[in-house]
């Protein structure tokens, strides 16, 4: 490996040198567990767009926690698009930096969702303890592992679907539900930054007896670490996950990109685009698609974080904002 | 002359006297006791780990392993390690030999805040080195704005990658040359001057001469250091694949998707880095020895 002189001076003034190669280059900043979704659709949209165009589309990849990702991107990271865990993360980009309009979530079909997903418990194989429900998590002795809602976008999830579950119960009501999340949280042994960390932690580190985990996190890791080794338990009950999309406009307005991004997004939407994301663990909004995965995703029933939160905006404020419940179901 | 000679005889045989009285040695159990300590230590916290890697980086085959290696991604990474390297190391051997022999042959205002300032990096938290770059360059900080509109893009891209492993590796060649500088002393210099060399004379057959096996030990320090950066590099980094990944940023995304043979695979090259290394160390270390006697 060498490297002339022009090379290196080249490389240190363009950071982006390598850009002008192809003839359009994506950059999908994207959270943690869709390393493997995008992997797969990317190679079929640069195939579809190949076909379409005749333009040669090369998409990279960056991925890591929801919230920090976004972070990046706000910081100046060269999104065209994102594509996050959760509404509020991708709002972040329009309140802190102007990067995309207040009405982002209204351009694409489904509050710009294109897959959905929900929140599962993994299990050691056989369930030893038993656990069947979320009522089962707050038993004394029960260890439970979950990132930390602060930083992962799915623990949020996770917390909120223990605080909707316990709120639908007979007779529930805030007040129970906070108490009922407090017990959860007693059982927390670990709290990991990200949705991976924890994955991690149960399933290498072999701490805990559950882990509340994205729905494709759970089926990913029992087929790549071995399905006899865990199981996945459904909950009677659970929150509707919808991990939005959008294109970054001040990113593809400046680079010229928005034509080919926009594509990428509705690619998602499409046959094909549905069927990758199946194939993936997550679930379809296209009706046939569904239909024909049915039997790949045990049916729960879901409530949505606009029924029972008022939306992510809302949610974040009564819930993870510095002060806020979370906090003070920690502060022990 | 003699009388020199009887006087090293005499204290060569007193030390053998010490050596063979039982109150001055200690009793064999306990030299045996620490050898065994510190070879126990030695091997579970610096051999074991070592061997862990190079096993799971082989346990599903060899082919596995080259796979891993010549993986697009895993180049460009090795790629982006080389080219961090290859900038900064020049760099900072040049900056290292200026300050060094500056700080031990001159008296200037400011000296003390001139060593303070080269073991900064040392003493700050790579996380935050990383993050002070972030501050600057970012879409929000000091210059990001002005580089912005210029197209110049600094983090989430190479150049910062560069900056951030140039800031985590300044001490290491200036460390090195200090303390030996300063023990040589100024004589041999001031007695070229006096001989009518100039500047640039003294210090291409003087001074160069006498430290050059402490600055091929920084140097390679500081190779290994730029190498094996993590925490600074990955504030920066931006995370791009077969873009902005280093080697161990390479390796925590292989680990986090399940690829752990790949995973140890790659982490196997910083290993061997790392063994490198100190091979070369030992054998300039030797060679010090010997430009010595």
């Amino acid at each position: 490996m060498s490297f002339s002189s022009r090379q290196i001076i080249a490389a240190l003034l363009l950071g982006s040198a390598s850009f002008a190669y192809a003839d359009v280059s994506l950059l999908n900043v994207s959270y943690d567990p869709t390393r493997e979704l995008y992997q797969d659709f990317n190679t079929a949209f640069a195939k579809h767009w190949k076909a379409k165009t005749g333009e040669t589309v090369t998409i990279k990849q960056s991925h890591g926690g929801s919230g920090k990702q976004a972070r990046g991107v706000i910081d100046g990271l060269e999104a065209d698009v994102v594509t996050l865990a959760l509404a509020y993360d991708v709002d972040a980009l329009h309140t802190e930096a102007k990067l995309i309009p207040a009405n982002w979530q209204k351009r694409l079909p489904n509050n710009a969702s294109p897959y959905t997903s929900t929140i599962v418990f993994l299990v050691r194989k056989g369930n030893p303890k038993g656990i069947k429900d979320w009522n089962d998590l707050t038993r004394p002795g029960v260890e439970v592992v979950t990132p930390n809602p602060k930083t992962s976008g799915g623990a949020r999830w996770n917390y909120l679907a223990a605080w909707g579950y316990a709120l639908k119960q007979p007779g529930g009501n805030n007040a129970k539900a906070q108490d009922f999340v407090k017990k959860v949280f007693q059982n927390v042994k670990v709290l990991d930054s990200g949705a991976r960390g924890s994955l991690v932690s149960f399933t290498q580190r072999g701490i805990g007896d559950v882990l509340l985990s994205w729905e494709n996190e759970a089926y990913l890791a029992t087929k790549e670490l071995g399905p006899d080794k865990f199981d996945i338990v459904t909950p009677s009950l659970s929150i509707l996950a919808e991990p939005p999309v959008s294109v970054v406009d001040k990113v593809v307005d400046k680079k010229g990109t928005r034509k080919v991004a926009e594509a990428y997004l509705q690619y998602l939407y499409s046959p094909q685009g549905q069927e990758l994301a199946a194939a993936n663990y997550y679930r379809p909004r296209d009706a046939k698609v569904a239909a024909k995965y049915a039997d790949k995703f045990s049916k729960v029933k879901l409530f949505t974080i606009d029924q029972v939160f008022g939306g992510w905006t809302k949610a974040q404020k009564t819930h993870f904002a510095d002060g806020a419940i979370f906090d003070q179901i920690i502060a022990r | 002359m003699a009388a020199i000679t009887a006087n090293l005889y005499a204290q060569h045989d007193r030390a053998a006297l010490l050596e063979s009285r039982q109150a001055t040695r200690e009793a064999p159990w306990v030299k045996y006791t620490i050898l065994g300590v510190a070879l126990t230590f030695f091997a579970v916290f610096l051999l074991l780990p070592l061997a862990v890697v190079f096993a799971e980086a082989l346990a599903k085959g060899w082919e596995t392993y080259l796979d891993a290696l010549v993986e697009p991604d895993a180049l460009s990474a090795v790629k982006l390690t080389l080219l961090a390297a290859v900038i900064s190391v020049p760099l900072n051997l040049v900056f290292g030999v200026a300050a060094a022999w500056a700080i031990t042959r001159f008296d200037f205002r400011g000296k003390q805040l001139l060593i303070t300032l080269i073991d900064l990096p040392f003493s700050v938290s790579p996380v935050v080195a990383g993050l002070i770059y972030v501050l600057v360059f970012s879409s929000h900080g000091w210059i990001g704005p002005w580089l912005l509109e210029h197209d110049i893009k600094v983090i989430f891209a190479v150049p910062g990658i560069v900056l951030a492993t140039v800031f985590v590796t300044v001490p290491f060649v200036a460390r090195e040359l200090i303390p030996l500088l300063q023990a040589q002393g100024r004589e041999e210099e001031e007695a070229a001057v006096v001989l009518g060399a100039r500047g640039w004379q003294v210090f291409w057959h003087v001074t160069l001469p006498n430290v050059r096996w402490a600055l091929l030990y920084g140097v390679i320090l500081s190779n290994a250091r730029a190498m094996g950066e993590f925490g600074a590099v990955s504030v920066v980094s931006g995370h791009i694949r077969g873009e902005t990944n280093t080697l161990p940023l390479h390796v925590e995304i292989l680990y986090n998707e399940y690829q752990f043979a790949a995973a140890f695979a790659v982490a196997s090259l910083l290993a061997l880095l790392a063994l490198v290394t100190l091979a070369v160390k030992s054998w300039i270390e030797w060679r010090a020895a010997q430009a010595h006697d």
